[in-house]
């Protein structure tokens, strides 16, 4: 993972910052808020949404369930396309991979195509300990990287800045790392993309190496797919000499086919287009046009640990639009940079701690952080069960269990810090088990009613500082019933025990 | 052991619960999506094309093959265009009535150069109407990938009705993967700034797409 | 026709009024309503924090307590959704682990008997003016569980729109969060905390006198909030709505 993500505190904390943070309140509610309602409209024009997204869902797993095989075949066709293939067990494997091919180059700088697999393993940072710069070249990306700043949403990284930071970013640190930002640049959208085309353009008309992710690759065909908005994705694809091409091993899609269903999901989903302004489609090398040298490095980094899981293995089937992060009220509130890796919001609740396993503070938080409210599901176009997968990974946090670590099955125990939980959990099923346990503490509650605080002190202050507690009745449903109706129509017993 | 075989020995091992004996399609995949969102006449798919390339602010004419180089020259002259990049199999009358400079597209010419250059004119392999895209497959008429990239303005002439067809499906069964595929819908555009989508980063500000019928 | 009712231990505990409003109702409706005495938790709070194992005797005891009634109604949509929804689960991952199949077998015996209130009446008694008298304005928060695992739709607006008396107002966000989701109300309470502060500002943004859920989970945590803020807003349960009449306004 990447070095910026050491050290970062649990989920709860960094959330409870952001939620302070008024500014950051602001802008995140503004964006998400705008994507979400242009998304349902672009998703309400298509009456075959439903079976698009089943589609997308068992292509998927039919990938998934047989990944060896297409992973061979996408093989075996980029290498007939003139392609050369490389495989990373990990992140570190990947950077030294792409470090060497840059370094055979000879050249010292790269531009990027926004990809968040190269973000997930830290490629920038491994390319700058070898004297390599690489420019980000997505404007929000660049928004990013200008500011020293971390990517805050997959589809749009500086989502957490306005235009006001964006403006004044630009005016400060465009000329330190090139061409820098025109006098009295102002804060119209409109001006700051042009300021970051004319800060680009000699980056592109330069570069003889590009580096850049994918969203598919066929394996019939040995296809690479790039969806993007910008152009700067298309510079990077056809103007260097030498593509370097970093794409996790789940990316594979088994047909060309298969594309019509995701080149419908994905611009909907995401930026809530009809479709994006620019996809680019290679097949290897092509004589005369684009790259001449073709590499792709696929990706394990904790893919193949997740598809051991046969619950949370659906995390595998994302393809990254980001609606789910729009529609998350915890995103909304938290921020990205509160999940603490590439991938934030309700995917990278169940991804990072499966790609990363629990052991950290903050892994072992990332599943409980989510209400459940199941918004996220509803809009994932491949139909990825997040709140599934999320209890799913609660259940490995707190129990311990069986789970695969780099290719290795390994038991691991339950996460530290939930002793006072699993306690209080086993006493709730003992009395919840027992009605007549049950009844006895109701009867004690209901005569101690008049005592109850509406704050609670220690622990308990998580609920009461900002709400209070609900009095306690004289008298539970069960003694009611007992009292008005007991005995008629075969109410029957009542277990003591078991 | 290679890296190459460690990761396909983990993906095997992570799948010991699926039968393996059955091959892919143990995992059926249902495709009763639609071929195409209703069913139009052709020429309700190309005013369905002009209206979706319109939405996403490309600038679209109509016009017949015979009007194509006036309306060409029109358009080249009225932006002020002195040079225009013409890929090898452009037909050449198109340009016939243009007075310009007319730069070819060869692999010697280097980015700086193509920077230098006003315009672009090119055809295309097919079009998309629900989606108002347009796809270039780099067929003789259309040139390298570069070309429609770096000038900041993009002339793609659809031949119309027989290079529209309705739906994604559609165009992917005319594509040929092997060719680098470049699928445009509007000018570039980003919504990175408080997701405010501006048209024109760093591919062609201004698309304009001439409909030519015969 | 053989109904039970499955009150769930909050509203046992905390809110019996909501269970004697569902029983006032359905026997108003003509339904004779059982209470079998050995029913207690769903398990849900277990299992949202990752005590799978914790949860599975409640389970059993669930389909052992309903096992001689044709329906079980549960006047809150989080409880019905965890028997429809993760019974099923809780089952197959015990059979997965070589277990046996007494819980894939107790779940398949409960969830096709088990509706939320508001799909009982809608769906099983086929009635959406259920003849009640509720003369106050209402805004209606229609709770996650209810709206997407269940996917209740209109059953509890339209019962509401026969209410006499009673003026709907529209809750601008409604099919946002309220930011309870058991144990993330103290996990995170922050996050939680703040989608709270959203939903009861909507809340009180429509001037009504009562908020109204089919969850009373969900309503502990925005009452909780709109007392603290020492707001007028009522949190009311819909059952307490739908059982009262001209002559009782609960």
């Amino acid at each position: 993972m990447s070095v910026t993500d050491l050290g970062m505190p649990a989920f709860p904390a960094a959330a409870a910052r952001s939620t302070r943070d008024t500014r950051l309140r602001a802008n995140l509610r503004y964006a998400t808020h705008t994507i979400r309602d242009k998304r349902a409209r672009a998703v309400s024009e298509l009456g075959d949404w439903a079976q698009l997204r089943a589609a997308g869902r068992a292509i998927k797993d039919r990938t998934l369930r047989h990944l060896d095989h297409y992973l061979e075949r996408l093989e075996e066709a980029v290498t007939a396309a003139g392609g050369q293939v490389h495989w990373a067990t990990d992140a570190a494997e990947a950077n030294r991979i792409v470090t060497r091919l840059v370094r055979a180059t000879g050249e010292r700088e790269v531009v990027k195509v926004k990809s968040m697999a190269t973000q997930e393993i830290g490629l920038n940072e491994a390319l700058a300990e070898a004297g390599i710069s690489a420019y980000e070249t997505d404007l929000a990306e660049l928004i990013v990287q200008l500011g020293k700043d971390r990517p805050s949403h997959i589809l749009v990284p500086a989502i957490h800045r306005n235009r006001s930071e964006i403006r004044d970013i630009f005016r400060s640190e465009m000329g330190s790392w090139g061409r820098p930002a025109p006098d009295g640049l102002s804060d119209r959208p409109a001006e700051l993309a042009e300021a970051a085309r004319l800060h680009l353009r000699e980056k592109f008309l330069r570069a003889k190496v590009g580096i850049s992710g994918a969203n598919f690759m066929v394996a019939e065909t040995g296809t690479l797919v790039v969806v993007e908005s910008e152009g700067n994705g298309r510079m990077c694809l056809t103007l260097p000499e030498t593509l370097i091409s970093v794409v996790g091993i789940e990316k594979v899609v088994p047909t060309w086919q298969d594309l019509e269903v995701f080149l419908q999901l994905l611009p909907r989903s995401s930026t809530a287009e009809r479709m994006n302004p620019y996809t680019s489609m290679w097949t290897g090398t092509t004589d005369g046009d684009g790259p001449q040298t073709f590499h792709l490095v696929l990706l394990d980094n904790g893919r193949t640990d997740t598809l051991a899981d046969t619950v949370g293995r659906q995390a595998l089937r994302c393809i990254r639009c980001s609606a789910c992060l729009n529609v998350c009220p915890v995103y909304e509130r938290a921020g990205g940079h509160a999940y603490g890796s590439a991938y934030p919001g309700p995917i990278g609740a169940i991804l990072t701690p499966q790609l990363r396993g629990t052991a950290s503070a903050l892994d072992a938080s990332l599943p409980y952080a989510s209400s459940l409210c199941g918004a996220c599901y509803e809009v994932c176009p491949v139909a990825i069960d997040i709140p599934e997968v999320l209890v799913h990974l609660r259940e490995r946090v707190v129990e311990g269990g069986k789970v695969t670590r780099r290719g290795v099955k390994t038991l691991i125990k339950p996460a530290k810090g939930h002793a006072a939980e699993r306690a209080a959990m086993r006493a709730a099923g003992l009395v919840f088990d027992r009605p007549g346990v049950l009844r006895a503490g109701q009867r004690l509650a209901a005569r101690t009613r008049k005592l109850h605080p509406r704050r609670l002190p220690g622990p308990g202050r998580a609920w009461s500082d900002t709400r209070d507690l609900p009095p306690v009745p004289a008298e539970s449903f069960r003694d009611w019933w007992q009292r008005t109706r007991g005995g008629e129509r075969g109410n029957g017993r009542e277990e003591g025990g078991k | 052991m290679s890296s190459r075989d460690v990761v396909l020995a983990r993906v095997r091992r992570a799948l010991a619960d699926v039968p393996r004996a059955s091959g892919p399609e143990e995992t059926a995949v249902p495709r009763d999506y639609l071929r195409e969102h209703g069913e139009h006449p052709a020429e309700d798919t190309v005013q369905l094309l002009a209206a979706n390339l319109a939405d996403y602010r490309a600038i679209v004419h109509d016009i017949d093959a015979a009007g194509l180089p006036g309306l060409l020259a029109h358009l080249l002259g009225e932006r002020g265009s002195r040079s225009v990049v013409a890929p090898a199999g452009l037909p050449p009358e198109w340009l016939a009535a243009c007075d310009l400079e007319v730069v070819p597209d060869v692999p010697e010419t280097t980015p700086g150069e193509l920077d230098a250059v006003d315009s672009v004119v090119t055809g295309c392999a097919v079009a998309i109407a629900e989606t108002g895209t347009l796809v270039l497959d780099g067929s003789p008429d259309q040139g390298r990938r570069r070309i429609t990239l770096v000038p900041d303005h993009h002339i793609c002439v659809v031949r119309v009705p027989e290079q529209v067809v309705a739906s994604v499906p559609q165009a992917l069964e005319r594509l040929a993967p092997g060719r680098p595929l470049t699928w445009i819908s509007g000018p570039s555009a980003t919504s990175d700034i408080e997701l405010d989508r501006v048209e024109g980063v760093h591919g062609p500000r201004t698309l304009e797409v001439v409909l030519m019928r015969p | 026709m053989r109904v039970a009712l499955f009150v769930t231990c909050i509203n046992d505990t905390l809110y019996p009024r909501t269970g004697r409003a569902v029983v006032t109702l359905l026997e108003r409706l003509g339904v004779e309503v059982g209470f079998p005495a050995e029913q207690s938790c769903c398990g849900q709070p277990q299992f949202n924090t990752g005590y799978r194992h914790a949860t599975e005797p409640l389970a059993l005891r669930y389909a052992r307590a309903f096992r001689d009634y044709e329906y079980v109604v549960v006047p809150s949509g989080s409880c019905a959704a965890m028997v429809r929804d993760n019974y099923p689960r809780l089952g197959e991952k015990a059979a997965a682990e070589g277990r046996g199949r007494a819980l894939a077998e107790a779940a398949a015996e409960a969830v096709p008997k088990t509706y939320e209130l508001t799909e009982f009446l809608v769906d099983v008694l086929k009635v959406t003016d259920v003849g009640a008298y509720y003369p106050h304005t209402v805004t209606y928060h229609p709770t996650c569980h209810g709206l997407r695992m269940l996917g209740l739709g209109d059953r509890p607006r339209a019962l509401l729109q026969h209410v006499k008396g009673l003026e709907l107002r529209e809750l601008p966000g409604a099919e946002e969060c309220c930011g309870f989701g058991g144990t993330f109300a103290v996990k995170n309470p922050a996050v939680s905390a703040a989608m709270g502060a959203d939903k009861t500002r909507h809340i009180q943004e429509t001037g009504a006198e009562a908020v109204c859920t089919v969850d009373n989970s969900c309503l502990m945590h925005i009452g909780g909030t709109l007392s603290r803020q020492g707001s007028t807003v009522r949190p009311v349960h819909i059952a307490e709505i739908l059982a009262s009449t001209e002559g009782n306004v609960l």
